[in-house]
């Protein structure tokens, strides 16, 4: 009997190590031999721990598990009370359009063979029979952007590190996916590790970079484990190492651990940190490209921008580019969270209405009350009122609606949200979470929360302060930490104002 | 007590493992923090002679990040997602009864160094809220129950 439940840290942190144990334990104490293989998760949050069972028809889910329902895997799985059906027909993950995770929660993460089964490597096969300048134009052919928030195409990119002339070069992942509402980057990593391999190893192709970073945050334990054992046996297979693919071309890579900044998430304080130095932001120019870790060239790029590459050299760049809208190609994974009935992953293609996400595919809140607003794009991203349900899930479709996608990570609120505490949490965090090296996020970030407070105590004078000092974070800030804050707060200030009044009113 | 003769044989150990790495510190503050449960102070000069940099830098770095401590930290060390998809299903209202139960402030331990509480800012269980990192151990949708079983055994 073989049995899939996830490694994934949501599914652990739902209980899933729990079930495992009582799994084995019970197929002992049965005398049935079972085949545990811990995958990385579907993306359904809300069914983990969701087992699978291996049958002939396909696999059969089970989910949400509890320790109760672990005897019954082993009678009628038919009769099983928490019984799904077969997963690939689950509605959830059959309307989704899965390219960077096609190999999520399907394999086991951690067996090579498993990868080159469903596809793995051929993208990289490819790649090495093509010149450095082909892979770049392949790169950029299918319009690529960069999925850690900005969206500069990554063909450009990848374009000037590789006509840059240097000793060395690097590749580093940014894995450092501190935006709360997302989690792509650790499913991937956690569910498919081989694949930000390969596509880092394809980047070092291009670029002409023989060694590469992973920088994961240090409250992914879990990813950090599984692209920690992944590098070792890709190492050993030779898919990384002085000769990738016994191709001759040297590109090899290391794991690193953050240590608790978000703002290391930017990528010039992030090549700092890499360094041993203070995460703080670099002003640029220089551009990474060309003055990044150690002061040589260096493609810094998210994971799921790197995880994209294997399958658009696997399917080629038209198939990728054929999806998607306007100047959004391809697919992006949709990270639903927060107060919702369905939370988790689901990769659609760009284009998508904001309200067909959060009334159709997240279900609505989880706590059945109306919605009052989404973040999108994490902290850093604008607060969505009812209002602006029909923007289409574009990077230029959220930018002229004052917004952002960012990382497309989702948080819904139902109408029990204070959005004055939301606008207010948004500068606290800037205070926190600045670097300190510019003033106006260093020090409008603390003068925010001060205004807010003003504000919540019925001082009205104190609302235009609040606007003014946020054009000066937006127009003054080193980089986005302090020049972004502005969107969640004036987002709520403006499209929620009854919040902001409301203290007021009760004074008067 | 830590004996620091042997705290710093233990840390001369630990950079011998990362000798030769490119952008050591952060791996060796880590391995020393593992090691120790906090990086203790006496072995910043130690540190800095290796990395060719002084006590003042090796302390700059290890200050900007909120993971690195100079005191040990409780027995165990109760973290709770403060961040906004937490806060939407009410993150906020299981700090509140966190504090109340543990008698406690963000940053701050018992007085019986049982306990440790500390606010992180997501754990990529963001479908799952609130979430929580209990010694290590991932935890979701906690609410005043759960926790209260949670914390149960640490005071
Ligand atoms: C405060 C701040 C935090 C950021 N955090 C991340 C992050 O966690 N992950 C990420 O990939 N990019 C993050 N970015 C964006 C990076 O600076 C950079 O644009 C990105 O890593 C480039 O990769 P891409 O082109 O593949 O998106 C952050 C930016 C800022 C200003
Ligand atoms: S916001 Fe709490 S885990 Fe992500």
């Amino acid at each position: 009997m073989k049995i899939y439940l996830p490694l994934d840290s949501a599914a652990v942190a739902l209980g899933a190590d729990e079930i495992a144990d009582a799994i084995q334990k019970h197929a002992h104490a049965k005398g049935q031999s079972v085949t545990l293989v811990r995958n990385g998760s579907r993306g359904m949050v809300w069914l983990e721990p969701m087992v699978e069972v291996e049958s002939p028809a396909g696999r059969m889910a089970f989910g949400p598990m509890t320790l109760a329902d672990v005897p019954a895997l082993f009678g009628d799985l038919s009769a099983h009370p928490k019984a799904l059906g077969l997963t690939e027909e689950l509605p959830w993950l059959k309307a989704q359009t899965r390219l960077t995770f096609a190999r999520v929660g399907v394999i086991d993460p951690l067996s090579l063979d498993d990868y080159k089964a469903q596809g793995g490597l051929t993208g990289l096969t490819r790649a090495l029979g093509m010149d450095k300048a082909a892979i770049v134009a392949e790169v950029t052919a299918s319009g690529l952007r960069g999925r850690g928030g900005a969206g500069f195409p990554t063909g450009i990119k990848w374009k000037t590190v590789s006509e840059a002339v240097a000793d060395r070069k690097y590749i580093v992942c940014n894995a450092d996916e501190g935006d709360s509402a997302t989690f792509a980057d650790r499913m991937l990593m956690e569910g498919d590790p081989f694949t930000l391999i390969e596509g880092m190893a394809i980047a070092g192709l291009a670029c002409g970079a023989t060694k590469g970073f992973v920088y994961i945050r240090s409250e992914y334990p879990v990813a950090i484990r599984v692209m920690e054992e992944a590098v070792v046996i890709a190492r050993a297979a030779g898919l990384l190492g002085a000769s990738v693919l016994g191709t001759g071309t040297a590109f090899d890579m290391e794991v690193r651990v953050g240590a608790g900044a978000y703002v290391c998430g930017e990528e010039t304080s992030l090549l700092n940190s890499l360094e041993g130095k203070r995460g703080v932001v670099r002003a640029k120019p220089p551009l990474p490209a060309l003055q990044g870790f150690m002061g040589k060239p260096t493609v810094v790029n998210n994971v799921i921008s790197l995880a994209s590459i294997p399958v658009i050299f696997e399917k080629g760049a038209a198939f990728y580019k054929g999806f998607g809208l306007g100047r959004s190609r391809g697919t992006i994974p949709l990270q639903i969270a927060g107060n919702v009935k369905h939370g988790g992953l689901y990769e659609i293609a760009f284009g998508l209405t904001l309200g067909d996400i959060v009334d159709k595919i997240a279900g609505g809140t989880a706590s059945g009350r109306p919605v009052k607003a989404v973040q999108v794009g994490g902290p850093l991203g604008a607060y969505f009122p009812r209002s602006l349900f029909d923007t289409p899930f574009g990077y230029e479709e959220f930018a002229g609606k004052d917004g952002l996608i960012g990382h497309a990570g989702l948080t819904v609120f139902d109408d029990s949200a204070d959005m004055l505490a939301q606008a207010r949490f948004a500068m606290e965090f800037c205070a926190i979470e600045s670097c300190g090296k510019c003033t106006p996020c260093r020090i409008g970030a603390v003068r925010g929360v001060e205004t807010v407070d003003r504000i919540a105590k019925g001082d009205a004078s104190a609302i235009p302060l609040l606007t003014d000092l946020c054009a000066t974070m937006k127009a003054g800030s080193l980089c986005a930490l302090g020049g972004f804050t502005p969107y969640p707060v004036l987002s709520a200030l403006s499209h929620f104002p009854d919040d902001f009044t409301r203290m007021k009113d009760a004074a008067e | 007590m830590l004996d620091s003769n042997s705290t710093i044989a233990k840390v001369e150990n630990i950079l011998v493992h990362h000798h030769g790495m490119e952008g050591a510190l952060l791996p060796i503050l880590h391995a020393i923090q593992a090691e120790f449960g906090h990086v203790p102070q006496v072995v910043l000069p130690v540190v800095a002679k290796a990395m060719n940099i002084s006590r003042a830098e090796v302390h700059g770095v290890m200050s900007f990040y909120h993971d690195f401590r100079e005191e040990p930290a409780g027995r165990h060390v109760v973290k709770l997602c403060r961040a906004e998809a937490c806060q939407a299903v009410g993150a906020d209202r299981v700090a509140d009864h966190a504090k109340k139960v543990l008698g406690l402030d963000w940053h701050e331990t018992a007085k019986n160094g049982s306990v440790t509480l500390e606010p992180i800012f997501c754990l990529g269980l963001c479908a799952c809220g609130p979430a929580a990192l209990v010694d290590g151990k991932l935890i979701g949708r906690v609410d005043e129950a759960k926790f209260d079983t949670l914390v149960e055994g640490l005071k």
